[in-house]
């Protein structure tokens, strides 16, 4: 029984802090708002019940929005895992050719992709697919800078291992580079799912347009800012911090799927 | 030993050399192993005994000289030839029956041929309990198991052994030097195992080779006049005690 106190203290911990987190924002939000009255919409911090208010209000626009950044960030990340794979194959197929090409992949990590999103929009056109080049940008480096480390760090003892059987080229690519790069590719993509959401509702700041009905995320950013709905702002700010959630939720799921059977990262504490 | 095999020795190394950059690791290195031979290779660390190893392997070449296995190039010579590594080097992602599987996966063998055999293997040392476990469940002795297991699947002729067993507590080793020496009377495999125990190696070897370092060559043979079977008891026996102590005073005052 002890356990279960336990367990139910350390679960209740977080809901603790929440009221007392929502306190002292209706505390603030008071204070800060004495002039505007209770009933008026408060303009810099809106009540919580303002906010869920809005959020039920806008429920549908929202849904469109939130629907454009998941389909955005989901094609970006699809094609920066894709992509970045192939790219992480080819930089570990030879040194010359990680040499080659690995200072470039970095040149083009080190500029901020703020800066290239217009040159985007001015390449491929305002809307999804602007927003979605911009998505693949942020999430590729990552999984091009992990997999390859991954791809080259075999362990040496295996390879002799490998070349004592005369396994052939795909062989040892197959059955021990992908796997033994595994645990490297995902917390790649670990961190390109946590970059996805941000990257599509950046697109959407640069990219986005309300052709069909409404923007993503980011364009619902604008446009509320731009008619100070703030309390839209923040019911905005909550969606895509859930979709963020449901993203690297995905992802974790994923990793956790996937080496849950022997990589020290996630299997359970050893036997022997 | 009968003459037949004598005459053709399993492997041969003629002036074999290694130099890695400027540094002579192995030098000039001369023996040959009959059919069946048990092999030890003792000296003080950095002498080159791994490097000896891995140069019948093919997996460092020779610099100068030859290596030749059942008459061929080391590297021709693969599917006679099986490694087992200091470590288990299994892959942590394959279960134990797939881990023994994974050889005969590589060179083509059937499904159902290479299930049986690893099977058998894993059978012949005691691990049938654990074929669907992965290998974090498992002790390093049993790990040390499964990687004999592997080698054995291929039935290689030369097995060569790069010091399997310096990891693990006294007793395992000594359990698994049994079970090793019980194997090799089965199967009639040549070995060579390095080794840094003068212990082990008197225990396993028909002949022990010392080697000095700075640069590595070959100090010294002692032959093991034991009786071919070997058990727990032998340890404690005159004989055996006098051959440790000979291989130990070797190793230490080779230069």
């Amino acid at each position: 029984m002890a356990t279960f106190k336990k367990k139910f203290l350390s679960a209740s911990l977080p809901v603790i802090s929440g009221v007392l987190i929502l306190g002292i924002w209706y505390l603030v939000s008071y204070i800060y708002g004495r002039n505007e009255g209770f009933d008026v919409q408060r303009i810099i911090i809106p009540f919580p019940h303002q906010i869920l208010d809005a959020l039920f209000n806008e429920r549908a626009t929202l849904w469109i929005a939130t629907k454009q950044t998941a389909y955005a960030a989901l094609v970006g990340f699809v094609a920066a895992v894709v992509v970045g794979y192939a790219l992480s194959m080819l930089l570990a197929s030879a040194v010359w050719v990680k040499k080659a090409l690995y200072p470039w992949v970095l040149v083009l990590q080190m500029t901020p992709v703020v800066v290239l999103a217009p040159i985007f929009v001015l390449w491929i056109g305002q809307g999804l697919p602007s927003i979605t080049a911009i998505t693949f940008m942020i999430g590729f480096f990552p999984i091009v800078a992990n997999t390859t480390m991954g791809l080259v760090s075999t362990d040496r003892n295996l390879l002799d291992l490998f070349e004592m059987t005369n396994a052939t080229k795909s062989q040892e690519i197959l059955y021990l580079r992908v796997p033994y790069a595994m645990p490297y590719f995902l917390t790649g993509m670990k961190i390109a799912g946590t970059l996805a959401p941000i990257g599509a509702i950046t697109g959407d700041l640069f990219a986005g347009s309300s052709q069909g009905g409404a923007g993503g995320i980011g364009f619902m950013v604008i446009l509320y800012n731009s008619q100070l709905k703030i309390p839209e702002l923040f019911a905005t700010a909550f969606v895509a911090c859930l979709l963020g959630f449901v993203f690297v939720g995905c992802v974790n799921w994923l990793h956790w799927y996937l080496l849950k059977n022997w990589h020290d990262s996630v299997r359970k504490t050893e036997i022997s | 030993m009968p003459a037949s095999a004598l005459s053709v020795p399993r492997v041969i190394l003629t002036n074999a050399s290694k130099r890695f950059g400027s540094t002579t690791v192995l030098d000039n290195i001369n023996f040959a192993a009959q059919k069946g031979e048990f092999i030890s290779l003792v000296g003080p660390s950095g002498c080159g005994k791994s490097t000896m190893l891995k140069m019948i392997a093919g997996l460092h070449p020779v610099s100068e000289g030859e290596v030749i296995v059942d008459g061929m190039l080391p590297k021709d010579a693969r599917e006679e030839m099986a490694f087992i590594f200091q470590e288990a080097n299994l892959l942590p992602w394959r279960r134990v029956q797939q881990n023994a599987e994974l050889p005969l996966k590589l060179r083509g063998v059937l499904k159902e041929k290479r299930i049986e055999t690893a099977r058998k293997m894993l059978e012949l040392v005691d691990l049938s309990h654990a074929l669907g476990l992965f290998p974090w469940q498992l002790s390093g002795g049993m790990r040390m198991r499964v990687s004999i297991a592997r080698a054995l699947t291929l039935a290689p002729k030369v097995l060569l052994l790069d010091e399997p067993f310096g990891a693990l507590d006294e007793m395992t080793r000594d359990n698994l030097n049994e079970d090793l020496l019980r194997i090799h009377e089965r199967d009639g495999w040549t070995a060579f195992f390095v080794t840094h125990s003068a212990a082990e190696a008197v225990f396993l070897s028909n002949r022990v080779v010392v080697l000095s370092a700075n640069p590595g060559r070959i100090a010294k043979i002692i032959e093991i006049d034991l009786p071919k079977k070997r058990d727990a008891p032998l340890r404690e026996s005159p004989e055996y005690l006098k051959y440790v102590a000979e291989v130990s005073h070797a190793i230490r005052t080779v230069h």
